[in-house]
Parts: C-alpha cells; structure tokens; sequence
C-alpha cells in the first residue's frame, strides 16, 4: 500500500550489497527466497517468499519485492488514515446556511449533497463565506468536519424533539434575523426538508426554487410540474435542492466552530404532537417496508412463519417459489419478477438467494440469513447468517420477541 | 365511506388544480387533488366546496365534477396570474373550517409552496402530508400524518386548519361522465388578479435527463486504481454463525433487530 512508512535499514542494504561482508551470508539467509545451491544451480526456497500480513495470513507482494526485502521493514502501524487538509475560513464575510434533515440523527446522503452545493455557491461567488448548519435536537453525527461544515449551530432543548415545525421555523428565522445568510440551502425531501423549506419560504417571503438540481450562483435549474419539465431561472436566495445536486465534500476538513442565538425563540404550538401511530405492517406496501421477514423453499410451518412476522412486526414477502407453491400471495414476491424492496433490514428464511432474488433485496442495508446451507449465495450476501433449520430459529424469535414486549409492558406500567 | 364520520356543520374547501398525466402529459384531475376532494366528500358532503382559480373552461375540471359534485366554483383569472392573491382573498370571505390541497401540483412550478402560502396568508396552522382526518371534536380535528415507509404519526389541531393531502390518502372515487357534465361550473372573475412577473422571466423546457452520478476514484497510485476498479462491491461476507443451539442464534438476530431499530 502506497501510504505505510517504509522504513529503511540502510546498514542492512549495504551489508545486502556487499557479497564481502562477513554478515552477507547470514543476512540473505534469513530472508532469501532464491539461492545458489552447492552445484551452482538457483533455488526457490518458497517459505522464503513474501511475508506474513496482519491477520496472520501470508502475503506474497509482487509490487515492490524483486528481491529479498532485506532493509525495508514496513511499520506496524499499516493503513493509516490521511489527515485531509483543513479548511478555514476566518471571518466569514457571509454564511450560507443549510438545514439538513438529519435523518437518525446523522447526515444523510442528501444533507451532504447539500452542504457540497453550498460550497460550491461560496467558491463560484466572491468573498470568504461559510457554510453554517442548523441542526435541532440531539444528534448522533461525528464526522460534520469531513462532511463540509465551517460552523455548526446546533439548537438544542426538549421542545425541539419530535414533530416541531413550527418551532423550528421560528428559529430558523431567528438565524435570518442574527446571521442575514447569502443563501439558504435544504433538501427538498419527504423527511422534513421540504416542509421545514417551504414553511421558512412562507414565513421570510422568499419565493423558493424547488426540486433545483443544477444551481450555479446566477442560474438554477429546477424540475417543475411533477418532474416533467425544466424550468431555468435565476437562483433565489432560498432552495430546495433535489438529490444528487451537487458532489459532496471529500476532500477538506472543515472547523465545525459552535455557533449560537443570541435570543431563545419560543412559540405557541398549535399543532400537537402525538406520537407516532402503530401500523399494520402488512398495510406497508411492500416496495416501501423498513423491516421485511421473507419465507422461501425453506419454510415448512407456515402458520409459524405467519406468527414471527406478526410477532416482530415485519412485513411479509416471499421468494418466488413460495408464491409458486400457493403459500403466500403474488404481491408478497421479492425478486426481479416481484417487486424491488427498499428494507433497511431484510431477513431471508430459507432461500437459496438465486440471482433474480438477490436483484430484488440489491437496495437493503442489512440482510440475515437463516439457511441450513452455508454455501448458499444468500449466506454470502448477509451480514449475519444463522446456520440452522428456519422452523427452530423462528420458534425462538417467537419467543424473544413476546418476552421483549412482556418487558416492555411490564417497565411502562 | 363512513358516515359516522360525516358531520353536516363542517365546512371544508378543496383546492383543484388542472394535473398533468406524466407519461402523456394530457391533462387530468391530479391525484393529490383528486384524494382531497374524495377527503371532503368522505367527511362533509354537504359543506365541500370545491374551488379552483384559473381558466373555467378547462376540461380537465369536470373530472372533478364527476367526482359526485354539484358545483365547481372558479375564480376567472388569466393564464399567468398568480392563484393564491384570488384564493386567500375568497377563503378570507367564506372562513372554511378546513382547506384541503394536493402535497404539490402537477402542473406548472408545482413547488407545494400553495398550502403554507395560504396558512401564512389567512393565518392558519398547516398541517403537512395528511392520510386521514380521523375525527372532528371540540373544535380540535385529529389527523393522520403519513411519513416515509408508510409509516403515521398522530397530530392533533385546531380548526380551522390548511392541510396538504398525500398520496397515501384514500384512492378517490371514479369520475363519471354523466355527473361531470351536469354539474355546474360557476365562474366568476377573481377579486385580485396579480400577475406572477416572477415567472414571466423563467424558461420552461422539458425535462432534461440527469445524468447519473458516477463513483469516481480519487486514488494516487495504479495499485489503488486497480484495487478499486477489480474489488468485489460489498458483500464480503458476514458473521455466520453455526453449529451452536437454535436460541444463541436466535438471540444474536434479535439483538441485531432491536439495535437497527426496527422493533417497536
Ligand atoms: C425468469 C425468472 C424470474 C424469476 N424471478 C424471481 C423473482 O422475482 N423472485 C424470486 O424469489 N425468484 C425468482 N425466480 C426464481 C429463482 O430463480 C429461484 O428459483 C427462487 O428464488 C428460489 O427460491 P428459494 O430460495 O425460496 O428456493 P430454493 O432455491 O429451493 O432454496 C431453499 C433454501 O432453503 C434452505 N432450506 C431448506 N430447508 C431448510 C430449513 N429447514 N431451514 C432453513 N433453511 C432451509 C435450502 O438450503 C435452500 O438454500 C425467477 C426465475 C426465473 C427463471
């Protein structure tokens, strides 16, 4: 690898160079893969070759060894992380503000785009601006400094949890009051962002671009009449940006220096809160789940299928050869001739993993697998793969789960 | 239709808009708008008025009208004059207890800039993206919200209220043809008409494909070019656990479930 220190022995080199040396002998030894043999003919010493990696395997590196590594001797401390350069900006002659959606907790693919844009706004206009970020309520995020942010001004309070947007607009322009940004930057995303950017569009009289996916500092190109057509205008001062809009920062660190309001905001909230309602997974288009437990040739006790999905709340999908078996219905199939799912977590139970199902789970973040067959391709994919029979590990899913809801009762009252 | 739901003193206004289809690009009634109208008529009958500001000879609206609606009522106004000046100065004068819209319409700028315009306007709370109105008491409605991943979250606000209707609503009734052109379509000239300068000065092209985003390798030497191009993508094997009893396993799942979250 380009980037582990090479350290040199140079008193080893030479004494490699130097077939006189008292010492040339033993040196080569130790390490030669090659070496003439009593009658004059070369031998490979295969142990010799290559060295042992850091997970105890060994590694023959055919980049730099042409010849017996004598004198280099890589550090222990392999693979270490290049410091990016910092990016600094002073006293910013003005602030860019973006509001991410902070989905979890952490910036989103999204949130990055967007705060890429921004600096591509400060770099195509003039003066030193920084990107400022007004993130509400705890978040879980660590890496603000390689994602863009100059300044973070993180609004934090009991209020601000949950639904709140009306309170958070009343911040929001509290921060257009104090900082007076050059530019407002959001997502236009079903999260929050839109709302959050058309209430604050409302509020500050701006009229926003939206859906804008190509903005420079004097043009900004947005999707209008539901993505149909393009229409091109000068860029305002508020938007929001469609995904993929501009290419995140990659390269730089940046300061993340804590900023504040000077004046708490408060509002009478007429929109209350109350809490998030308990869906029927099955009513979850299946294209649109977070949480799927799919049922292939592996699955026996179907009534017992249908039991761990209602008890861990999991949306039900199939493999093709279930449906084709009549245990479950046509729209539950998951697969290339099914529908293409979205889940976060996806659990396979008793499928093979066959090409066009795979297809069909490319988009899920975790998959486990319970299979008997450890060299099935579904066992490669998954994260976490139980070898065992489906019905055994789903009985004591069963089980879990309704123990973990007893507690969970149990601790409420 | 539940008409334990409906409540005759209510008085509900839904904003049309002419829609566009997607793939034709014919005009239509837009399917936000469209599930407005079926959330009036599913809630008030009586007290629905059904309200567009814009050309009243547009085809399109009659779909509405065939929706089971007596009347349409139309603001006149030009091509480019801006909707919400007319609709903020009619909604002031009824004072409707709800005023329903689409999330974004299908036509035009389609921003979803109406609803919050409005509520700013007429100073009334909005409420963003309903699926349902569950109830109506004590002057407070209770709502549903649709979210992501089809997921719905509780809200409760008091009257009168604009709200954005999601597509997760209820599927609108059919638009019969019969209805559509027996109902009438009472037009007449908006109080203000604005004129939208704004946009005179932007260009409309059709859409534009984007071009996809393409993983560039920002790599210094040819090795790490050649590792990146050659390395297999994700996938590189997970935990897999075997030959231990079914709960150990069964535990380790769950564990995994409930720190993804996806264990309610
Ligand atoms: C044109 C075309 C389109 C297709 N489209 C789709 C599609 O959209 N979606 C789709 O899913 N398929 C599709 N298929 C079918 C696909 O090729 C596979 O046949 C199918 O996905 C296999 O389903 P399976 O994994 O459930 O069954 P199998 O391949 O039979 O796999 C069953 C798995 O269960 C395991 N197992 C057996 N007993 C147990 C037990 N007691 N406990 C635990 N594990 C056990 C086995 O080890 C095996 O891995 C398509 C095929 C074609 C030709």
């Amino acid at each position: 690898m380009s980037d582990e220190i090479i350290r040199r022995d140079p008193r080893a080199e030479w004494i490699a160079r130097n077939r006189l040396h008292p010492l040339h002998d033993a040196m080569q030894q130790a390490g030669a893969a090659e070496t003439r043999g009593p009658s004059g003919l070369i031998r490979r010493n295969p142990h010799a070759v290559g060295f042992i990696g850091p997970n105890g395997i060994k590694r023959i590196d055919r980049m730099n060894g042409n010849g017996p590594a004598v004198g280099g001797r890589r550090s222990a401390g392999a693979a270490k992380e290049v410091e990016l350069p910092l990016h600094k900006v002073e006293n910013p002659d003005y602030y860019v503000v973006v509001v991410p959606d902070m989905v979890g907790g952490r910036l989103s693919g999204h949130d990055r785009d967007v705060i890429g844009q921004a600096h591509k706004l400060i770099r195509e206009g003039e003066g030193a601006g920084a990107v400022l970020a007004v993130v509400f309520g705890e978040h879980r995020e660590e890496a603000f400094d390689k994602a863009g942010v100059d300044r973070l001004l993180n609004i934090t309070g009991e209020a601000y949890e949950g639904y709140t947007p009306e309170l958070r607009v009343a911040a929001l322009e509290q921060v257009e009051k104090e900082y007076a940004p050059k530019y407002w930057l959001l997502p236009d995303s079903v999260a929050a962002g839109f709302e959050i950017g058309c209430r604050l569009a409302a509020r500050i009289g701006e009229r926003p671009a939206t859906q804008a996916w190509q903005v420079s500092s004097d043009e900004a190109i947005c999707r209008g009449a539901g993505g149909t057509t393009d229409i091109t205008r000068k860029t305002p001062r508020l938007m929001l940006l469609a995904e993929e809009c501009a290419e995140p920062i990659d390269e730089t660190r940046h300061e993340v220096l804590p900023l504040e309001l000077e004046t708490s905001v408060s509002v009478q909230a007429v929109i209350q809160d109350c809490g998030q309602v308990a869906v029927d997974p099955n009513a979850i288009p299946l294209g649109e789940a977070e949480f799927i437990l799919s049922a292939g040739n592996g699955v026996t006790d179907w009534n017992q299928f249908h039991q761990a999905a209602e008890a861990l709340g999991a949306t039900e999908g199939a493999s093709r050869v279930a449906v084709d078996d009549g245990n479950m219905p046509r729209f539950r199939q998951v697969g290339a001739t099914g529908t293409w799912v979205t889940a976060r977590v996806y659990v396979a139970v008793g499928i093979s993993g066959a090409v066009q199902h795979l297809q069909g789970i490319g988009q899920c973040d975790k998959v486990i697998a319970i299979n008997t067959d450890v060299g099935c391709d579904m066992v490669k994919r998954a994260a976490l793969s139980c070898i065992a029979d489906s019905g055994e590990v789903m009985a004591e899913l069963i089980r879990l789960a309704n123990a973990y809801r007893q507690e969970v009762v149990e601790n409420a009252a | 239709m539940q008409p334990d739901k409906q409540n005759a003193n209510l008085r509900i206004a839904a904003l049309v808009s002419v829609g566009k289809h997607p793939g034709s690009g014919r005009a239509r009634r837009a399917e936000q708008d469209a599930r407005a109208v079926e959330m009036g008529l599913a809630m008030a009958p009586q007290g629905l008025e059904v309200l567009h500001a814009g050309d009243p000879h547009a085809e399109a609206l009659r779909a509405y009208a065939g929706m089971g609606l007596k009347k349409l009522r139309i603001l006149q106004q030009g091509e480019n004059a801006d909707a919400v000046p007319a609709l903020s100065q009619y909604l002031s004068e009824t004072k409707p207890d709800i005023v329903l819209t689409g999330v974004r319409a299908e036509s035009g700028e389609s921003s979803g800039m109406m609803a919050y315009l409005l509520g700013e306007k007429l100073g009334m709370p909005v409420v963003t993206r309903i699926a349902e109105i569950v109830s109506i008491d004590n002057g407070q409605a209770n709502l549903l919200q649709a979210l992501p991943r089809g997921q719905r979250r509780a809200l409760r606000v008091p009257l009168p209220f604009v709200a954005s209707v999601d597509m997760a609503a209820a599927t609108p009734r059919q638009s019969a043809f019969g209805p559509a052109s027996r109902a009438e379509m009472e037009a007449k000239a908006a109080d203000v008409e604005v004129l939208d300068e704004v946009q005179a000065s932007w260009s409309e092209a059709p859409a534009r494909k984007r071009p996809k985003r393409l993983k560039v390798v920002k790599a210094k030497t040819a090795a790490d070019r050649f590792k990146a191009a050659t390395a297999k993508s994700s996938g590189d094997g997970g935990k897999v656990l075997r030959d231990k009893p079914a709960s150990e396993m069964a535990q380790a799942v769950f564990d995994l479930l409930l720190e993804e979250g996806v264990i309610r």
